[in-house]
């Protein structure tokens, strides 16, 4: 129906109403959600669980800032909190951030922006889901059973030959959860190129697709090798074997090699589908074409490339010859070029935008401010001289957080706030949100900017007792995360109320400009009631009317604070 | 893209439609997804086995003496036999491949058979040389012999490393060929009933295309693990 793109949906009525039919009524009871293909539920049910391993992983970082909020071990003993910062380590980047954003809103989104019914191969993507959570539910053992140490990073000959944890169970978990992560990237990439409808060539994909995309390739290409690394790992832990143990001639920064190989792409992974967001929030909420949408695009593509030849950063204490070293601090120089690109082009569609301080965009102006700081801070520690200063202190942990915690959270967030008239068909309330976007820009900085100054002054990471000159600094650290604990906690509450109680939303609440928003808000299970025929490039609001709910915000805001 | 305008009436494609899964907007594009799925697949494995492959590189360049020393221990003539059977077995999935497009049943059920004898051959060749290296006492971590005549200890313990390698390698070599032989006998199972057809025969393709590789990492693996030292011989 080639109209439904041609000519976009009327102004809508000020109270629509829900579609008699769609994806979340299409059927019901357990087994419609556990046996579902469609690929708007498995997004649910991806929600759900990482969700609640968010839950878990939020609960070791409150115990650990807990613990440093005096000098002395007090709360919990030194191997305590080992385990502390190992198992939210493990939790929050395999089980929280690897599959945040691609699994739940590129899940929902990827058919729809490309006017598909559904991915390339559906049961794959539900199996996906079931990889997942036997990779969690194996991963959870581990901690019932008595916890693993060592840290994330799974340093040989440390872990294969000296702790007395849990170390292959936790393996094994993230070796099946990464299954889980190859599939789905299999799916994205297979999906992007050959179902997409007619008219909707690659120049006129939305920049969420392409940073979509770029994150497919890095998962489906650094997946496998963490996998047979973590299997050499358990095969020398379980067998006594030296693959990585230099006292049996093996070689320990062999194995950091492989782990970054695939370690620090998964960076990429976790902030590539954030930017991709945040083209959107940023369009959308300007009404404007995203300025250079070429180098947007590109850039992620020379964001995934680049990513793959920058990991021995992680190595310069490592003993790496010094060549090596000059080559791998040059090359992390170089990545940060795409994404200044894409800094400053988002920041060049803002200006003279038509602009509406929504709370996605609240969220996607926060990224900003987060993700410049943290990427910045990351050409301290590429600089070959300072990184040694700064190397394992708590000034890297503050550099880290910035990008995956305010980076892809921020966005991950900002965009379930925007997706979610489509995905449950109804608003959010929009003070509330405008508040836990607050709380959680705060709250993060507090929690995360003085563990710079901390790191600079030379307190080193991991450690559970500190000399009391630091304390000041980590007392703001503390009571940063306690803020920042109640916003992400707010919209979990408010989005569930809102799921019932809200204004409906109708198709396009905000008036934008991708095919998502041509279909009834919650779609049907099949997306589209006929495939759609593009014909505009993305991006082209012209005959798009202004969003109606914008103009009543206010006092629609004004019903939920009283 | 690969959306074509509608289909010429026929029974061929009344039959087509029996497979067409509901996202797709015909057989054509449902073949061509397929089948760059698959190749995407066979990509990861590229990756997965070039962890092994990237250990075997750093370990060969920095112990090239006890390489050597553990690749000679191996049986040469078992290793190259087992070569053979792997290249005639990749011939036999290819003519199946073929048997299927052409639509001949019964050739397809045989090739597919004797692709599976010649890769359980494979399995048994495999057995007999691990059979070996338990009586020699070159299994790394269980019986492995320190005292060879000529090998002073301290090698030795390099080419404990190479057995590692040369058990981790050919074992996840092997566990792909288990697959394969269980996704083969689903394939003759359901070529028995018919299934296979010159219209849709996409999943003996595919399934060949896995069979292929499985055979291509051991066409690397036998030259890196047998044929290194062979030139003093």
């Amino acid at each position: 129906m080639s109209t439904l793109t041609a000519q976009p949906l009327s102004p809508q009525p000020l109270a629509p109403e829900l579609p008699a039919n769609h994806y979340l009524n299409e059927s019901h009871g357990l087994k419609s959600w556990l046996l579902t293909t469609d690929h708007k539920r498995i997004a649910l049910l991806y929600m759900a669980s990482i969700t609640l391993m968010f839950a878990i992983g939020g609960i070791f970082a409150m115990l650990m800032r807990l613990e440093l909020l005096t000098p002395p071990a007090d709360l919990v003993s030194d191997d305590t909190y080992n385990k502390l910062f190992t198992m939210h380590g493990i939790i929050m980047v395999w089980f929280f951030l690897i599959p945040s954003i691609p699994t739940t809103l590129g899940n929902f989104l990827v058919p729809m922006m490309i006017g598909a019914k559904d991915l390339a191969f559906p049961k794959l993507n539900l199996m996906s889901w079931y990889l997942f959570n036997i990779g969690a539910v194996v991963t959870i053992y581990a901690i019932l059973s008595g916890g693993v140490d060592g840290g994330w990073t799974f340093y040989t000959p440390l872990s294969t030959g000296y702790l007395n944890s849990h170390v292959v169970a936790a393996a094994t978990g993230i070796f099946i959860a990464g299954f889980s992560s190859i599939l789905t990237g299999l799916n994205f990439i297979v999906t992007t190129h050959r179902m997409r409808a007619p008219g909707m060539t690659w120049k006129r994909l939305p920049l969420f697709m392409w940073s979509n995309y770029a994150t497919s390739v890095i998962l489906v290409l650094a997946t496998p090798v963490l996998a047979i690394t973590l299997a050499l790992v358990a095969v020398e832990r379980l067998l006594h074997f030296g693959i990585f143990n230099p006292a049996l001639g093996g070689d320990p920064v062999l194995f950091q090699h492989l782990f970054w190989f695939y370690s620090h792409p998964a960076v990429y992974i976790m902030i590539l589908p954030a930017m991709g967001v945040i083209s959107e929030l940023i369009s959308t909420f300007s009404r404007k074409r995203p300025f250079g949408y070429a180098y947007i695009a590109g850039s992620s593509i020379a964001i995934a490339a680049f990513g793959f030849v920058v990991w021995a950063h992680h190595m310069f204490v490592a003993g790496i010859s010094v060549y090596a070293a000059l080559v791998f601090s040059l090359m992390s120089y170089a990545v940060s070029l795409p994404s200044a690109v894409k800094v400053f082009n988002w920041t060049a569609t803002l200006y003279k935008g038509s602009i509406s301080y929504r709370t996605p965009l609240l969220y996607a102006l926060g990224f900003l401010g987060l993700f410049t700081v943290g990427g910045m801070t990351g050409l301290f520690l590429a600089a070959l001289g300072l990184d040694v200063h700064i190397h394992d202190t708590y000034f890297v942990v503050a550099h880290f957080h910035y990008i995956m915690v305010g980076g892809t959270i921020m966005a991950y967030l900002g965009g379930i706030h925007y997706w979610w008239p489509k995905i449950s068909g109804r608003m959010y309330p929009e003070v509330w949100g405008r508040l836990s976007a607050l709380l959680i820009f705060v709250g993060f900085n507090l929690t995360f900017f003085p563990q710079f100054i901390l790191g600079y002054l030379g307190m080193p990471r991991r450690y559970h007792a500190y000399p009391p000159e630091f304390q000041v600094w980590h007392v703001l650290s503390t009571a940063g995360a306690s803020i920042l604990g109640v916003g992400y906690l707010l919209p979990l509450i408010y989005l569930t109320w809102s799921y019932k109680n809200s204004p409906v939303a109708g198709p396009n609440p905000w008036g934008a400009s991708g095919l998502e928003w041509q279909t009834q808000s919650p779609p049907i299970t099949h997306n589209f009631v006929t495939t759609p025929i593009v014909t505009r490039e993305a991006y082209d609001y012209t005959g798009i009317p202004a969003p109606a709910l914008a103009v009543r915000s206010e006092e629609e805001a004004s019903t939920y604070v009283s | 893209m690969s959306h074509s305008a509608g289909h010429a009436p026929g029974s061929a494609v009344a039959e087509l439609d029996n497979h067409l899964e509901m996202q797709f907007d015909d057989a054509e594009q449902q073949k061509e997804t397929s089948s760059f799925g698959m190749w995407v697949f066979l990509v990861t494995e590229v990756m997965f086995f070039g962890g092994l492959f990237m250990a075997y590189l750093v370990y060969r360049s920095q112990y090239p003496q006890a390489f050597a020393i553990g690749s000679s221990q191996l049986n040469f003539k078992l290793g190259t036999a087992n070569t053979v059977v792997l290249i005639f077995s990749s011939l036999t999935m290819a003519l199946a491949v073929r048997a299927a497009q052409l639509g001949q049943k019964k050739a397809l059920v045989w090739l597919l058979i004797a692709t599976m004898i010649l890769g359980a051959a494979f399995l048994g060749f495999k057995g007999i040389e691990y059979h070996e290296h338990i009586l020699e006492g070159h299994v790394p971590g269980a019986n492995f012999r320190y005292d060879t005549p000529g090998v002073s200890f301290a090698v030795a313990k390099e080419v404990v490393l190479f057995n590692i390698l040369y058990f981790c390698m050919t074992g996840l070599h092997a566990f792909h060929m288990i697959v394969g032989l269980g996704l083969m006998l689903w394939l003759v199972i359901k070529a028995q009933k018919g299934a296979f057809t010159p219209a849709y025969n996409t999943p003996v393709e595919l399934i060949g295309l896995y069979w292929h590789f499985v055979d291509l990492v051991w066409i690397y693996l036998y030259p890196l693990l047998y044929l290194i030292d062979r030139y003093h011989k």
